[in-house]
């Protein structure tokens, strides 16, 4: 649980900024003295601020294992992440947390053979659990990366991802985005067609994440395959003030995502109320 | 048990007060409100419900959290917290005792709302017997009695006498130390007015609300039923339900800005709000028909399935006396309860 | 009413009916739509009866259909400035006006001490059985705040009307009383005043969303863009500023319906600054009274030649 004193937030400085697509940025986050704010595990939220503009959720896109700061891959898309994508380095932030529980990097994922499913944004949350599993890679089987975007503009890590990802130490990383362009020899089409496509087998330890609408529908292709929902994870995000489960606001019926989740099975998913 | 003639209630006032804020219900032009006792203040047992309920002293509507200094690019945050200050709330029913029973649930359970714990510890609570119920009541539905109330210390008028009894750890102190002010008697009287009062209780209309049937399991059933498409369109989506509730409990947490620097405070918030719900990206709930819905999934699915059955209601009439349109959690649990299982 | 609802419901003449639903005690009727001509059994007409349906056809004009809606002669002023601003279409209305003889205020029941109210048998004297006994009021002692002030027996818009023959008269009481009184008062009285009664505001908005002229799809209070958002009055200053926005939003426009004071919690007289705009508006303009008729024509809003100068208030003789 948060270690620190609920709703009083610890002190961050932005350290170093990325950009990673026209509208989105990776801030590196130290605590005054340096290392992380806090230690996390994989697929768990910060509630990051700045006094008098807003405080909002984020997942922490870096992995535990990085132990000398904190990332947070950032879409600019209102009050706040506007402030934030004008900040330079060295500014000041609040920081608190870590919120939710993660995903099973330690329980259920452990030897298994896993396939990340992600669109846009959606790569941020599970960035973390990849880093996690390439450091403890021997701990997992095979490791296969969907990945879409609208454009290839739009696709973060990039570099990252063909650097340090693909094809190396039996990590495969599947490319896709919505429409052909210029300069692109990858797939294009949407996340949940290219998935059918590639032809995984029902084994897999599925994480995913994305808009709304392409969990849906990936969902919906991954049932169509025989995935079985309990080996499928994902992550949700809905509005969040207190991040304990108490202010009352991110529930999807009597679960609280910042307390309950935000990684949900599928299985736990399909039970609750289409709310979200 | 001790006794108290009421003529002696000024003095018995005055006294708690010495030790601790005291607070109680007084009457200020036509509405009774729980607020600072002061001598000679109207204090007005008569009128069961104050418009706002107690949990106000635990759970204000407005608190500071932490203060910032921003100053370029660097922020001071400041802990603005204090120890509160020990208080006494009299005159406080079985229903609003009650409520703060369920506020525990949440703001105690791991990790603690220190905010709302402090103020727990420092504050006492006499409670009062309703011999007199209104036909809005209907505490007993939820299992709570009104003719035998808790919180610290339990009272009871009967005639020109105030009845004191004691019932945990902070009351037997409050009571040591007023204890001059009493004599020691038995519980004959309040007995035959408890049961003089029960014939009461029997005849009040909403006496056999069935809660059966709203449970966890059928969470997705009553989510769906149709009967919120003709609960739904004569709620204002006002927050008046919610904020005169002894147990909404949801909130919010906004930036204010004093000139000199940032003010963090938590605020009563209600899920009857546009943008309780709204993110940058969009908002879940859209429509009232689901905000109206969440609000008595919340109250009568969610807090039981999460609380080991207990709903989040008290029975205490606020919003029966209070929606503008009388639109109210009655209304809902008859359309949604067992007798109309859909 | 219910068999005119159930013909024009049966017929499809209109798709749905907004009036009145009967509740579990004699006095919490709810504002309803009725779309199935058995529900209508439901559906009631009493002394509380109250509420100002007109609002709602805000959103059920969004329906592709035609309601039945039962208006109140106070109810129709409201429609009136609705329709003159284009927030409903009259062509989807059909609109039966109903006699009212004035609405009763439960609230004053409760403090002259009545309570465990069980029954209540409606004549010119009110008997009201509860769980500790009967009493006997006389009516008018019971009347809602803004029936102390009826604006008559006319219904100023209407396809037909049920009833109307049994509207009580009604004394048209001054309703400028209060606001002439608070002019009386020195400036640091008046202040005291208002900051007496807006200090009970919980901020729950139900004056504002009862409000047939608060009509915004945004309102400035709930949009985070506008700076001024917020869910509590975290300071005197903003306690105050909500109503006086509120108050100067509806200026002109205000038909003087009386929601606002009837839905508040608080029971704080929110009306009275209403009032106040009226008072002024006609005193600067000649007689003004919103909703009279469907027309745009507040004296706000439409210029004239012969209007006063806009330095009135500054000429203004022994006002503060």
């Amino acid at each position: 649980m948060c270690n620190c004193e609920i709703l009083i937030p610890k002190l961050g400085i932005i350290t170093d900024i990325r950009d990673e697509t026209p509208d989105v940025k990776t801030f590196s986050v130290t605590a005054p003295d340096g290392g992380v704010v806090f230690p996390h595990m994989p697929g768990q939220c910060a509630m990051l601020s700045i006094p008098g503009v807003g405080e909002a959720m984020f997942s922490i896109t870096s992995s535990p294992t990085n132990t000398a700061f904190m990332e947070y891959s950032i879409k600019k898309a209102g009050v706040l992440t506007d402030w934030l994508h004008r900040a330079e380095t060295g500014q000041q932030i609040t920081v608190r947390g870590p919120y939710g529980n993660a995903f099973p990097v330690e329980g259920d994922l452990k030897g298994k053979d896993l396939l990340f499913i992600a669109g846009g944004i959606g790569l941020a949350p599970l960035r973390s659990v990849i880093n996690y599993v390439r450091a403890n890679r021997k701990n997992y089987g095979k490791v296969d990366i969907v990945y879409g975007a609208r454009s290839a503009d739009d696709l973060v890590f990039r570099k990252e991802i063909e650097s340090e990802w693909d094809g190396i130490d039996d990590v495969n990383v599947h490319l896709t985005i919505d429409r052909a362009q210029a300069g692109w020899s990858g797939n294009v089409g949407f996340v949940p067609a290219f998935v059918k496509d590639l032809g995984f087998t029902k084994g897999r330890t599925t994480l995913v994440c994305g808009p709304p609408i392409m969990i849906k529908f990936v969902l919906a292709a991954l049932d169509e395959i025989g995935f079985d929902e309990t080996k499928i994870y994902t992550t949700m995000e809905l509005r969040m003030k207190c991040g304990i489960g108490k202010c009352g606001r991110c529930n999807i019926g009597s679960k609280y995502v910042c307390k309950d989740g935000p990684v949900f099975r599928c299985d736990e998913l399909a039970a609750l109320p289409d709310e979200y | 048990m001790l006794k108290l003639s009421l003529s002696r209630m000024e003095e018995l006032f005055s006294r708690i007060n010495g030790e601790r804020t005291l607070y109680a219900p007084i009457q200020i032009g036509e509405q009774t409100q729980f607020t600072p006792w002061v001598p000679d203040a109207a204090v007005q047992m008569n009128r069961l419900s104050t418009v706002k309920s107690p949990k106000d002293y635990f759970f204000p509507h407005i608190e500071d959290i932490a203060a910032f200094r921003v100053q370029g690019k660097e922020i001071e945050i400041l802990d603005v917290r204090t120890e509160a200050a020990p208080f006494a709330v009299f005159g406080v029913r079985a229903c609003d005792a009650e409520s703060l029973n369920l506020l525990d649930r949440i703001f105690l359970d791991d990790p603690i709302d220190t905010f709302y714990e402090s103020k727990r510890k420092s504050g006492l609570i006499i409670t009062t017997a309703c011999f007199e119920p209104e036909e809005t009541c209907f505490c007993g539905v939820f299992g709570i009695d009104a003719l035998s109330p808790g919180g610290d210390i339990a009272t009871w008028i009967v005639d020109d006498t105030l009845y004191w009894n004691a019932l945990t750890e902070k009351g037997e102190a409050l009571t040591e130390a007023v204890k001059d002010l009493f004599e020691e008697t038995d519980d004959m009287a309040v007995k035959a007015a408890q049961e003089k009062a029960q014939t009461v209780f029997d005849k009040l209309p909403f006496r056999d609300l069935n809660l059966d049937g709203l449970t966890g399991e059928v969470l997705m059933k009553k989510f769906n039923s149709p009967e919120w498409a003709n609960l739904n369109p004569s709620c204002l989506s006002c927050g008046t339900c919610t904020f005169i509730c002894p147990t909404c409990h949801c909130y919010d947490i906004q930036d204010f800005d004093t000139g000199k620097g940032i003010q963090r405070f938590k605020c009563w918030d209600s899920c009857m709000c546009s943008d309780f719900t709204l993110m940058a990206h969009g908002n879940p709930r859209t429509s009232q028909l689901e905000r109206f819905r969440q609000r008595y999934m919340h109250k009568l699915i969610y807090f039981p399935d999460n609380n080991d059955g207990a709903y989040a209601c008290v029975g205490c009439g606020r919003c029966v006396q209070k929606c503008p349109i009388s639109m109210n959690i009655v209304k809902v649990i008859k359309a949604l309860g067992v007798e109309n299982d859909v | 009413m219910r068999q005119k609802a159930h013909e024009l419901l049966s017929s499809g003449a209109v798709g749905a009916v907004l009036a009145w639903e009967k509740g579990e005690l004699p006095y919490d009727t709810s504002p309803a739509v009725f779309r199935d001509a058995e529900a209508l059994d439901k559906m009631v007409y009493n002394g509380f009866c109250g509420s100002n349906l007109s609002k709602y056809l805000i959103e059920q004009g969004k329906q592709d259909e035609k309601v039945l809606v039962f208006l109140k002669p106070c109810d129709t002023y409201s429609l009136n400035q609705l329709l003159s601003e284009n927030r409903v279409a009259r062509e989807k209305l059909h609109i039966i006006g109903i006699g009212c003889k004035g609405k009763l205020d439960v609230e004053k029941l409760r403090t002259q001490g009545i309570k465990g109210i069980t029954g209540i048998e409606e004549n010119e004297t009110l008997k009201i059985q509860t769980l500790y006994g009967d009493h006997e009021l006389p009516r008018e002692d019971v009347l809602l705040e803004k029936c102390l002030s009826c604006k008559g027996k006319d219904h100023k818009v209407y396809d037909e009307l049920i009833g109307e023959d049994l509207s009580a008269d009604t004394e048209q009481g001054d309703k400028y009383a209060k606001v002439a009184e608070l002019e009386g008062q020195t400036p640091a009285e008046r202040f005291a005043f208002w900051r007496g009664e807006l200090s009970k505001c919980i901020r729950c908005n139900a004056c504002r969303n009862t409000c047939p002229s608060c009509t915004c799809l945004k309102c400035v209070f709930d949009n985070a863009h506008s700076g001024v958002a917020a869910k509590v009055n975290a300071t005197e200053f903003e306690e105050n500023m909500f109503h006086i926005i509120r108050a100067f939003h509806v200026a002109g426009r205000c038909s003087d319906c009386g929601e606002c004071s009837r839905v508040c919690p608080q029971g704080i007289p929110i009306h009275l600054l209403n009032r106040k705009f009226i008072k002024d508006i006609s005193g600067f303009y000649g007689e003004f009274q919103a909703g009279e008729t469907a027309e745009l024509n507040s004296p706000l809003l439409c210029y004239d030649l012969e209007d006063a100068e806009p330095n009135i208030i500054s000429k203004r003789e022994g006002d503060n």
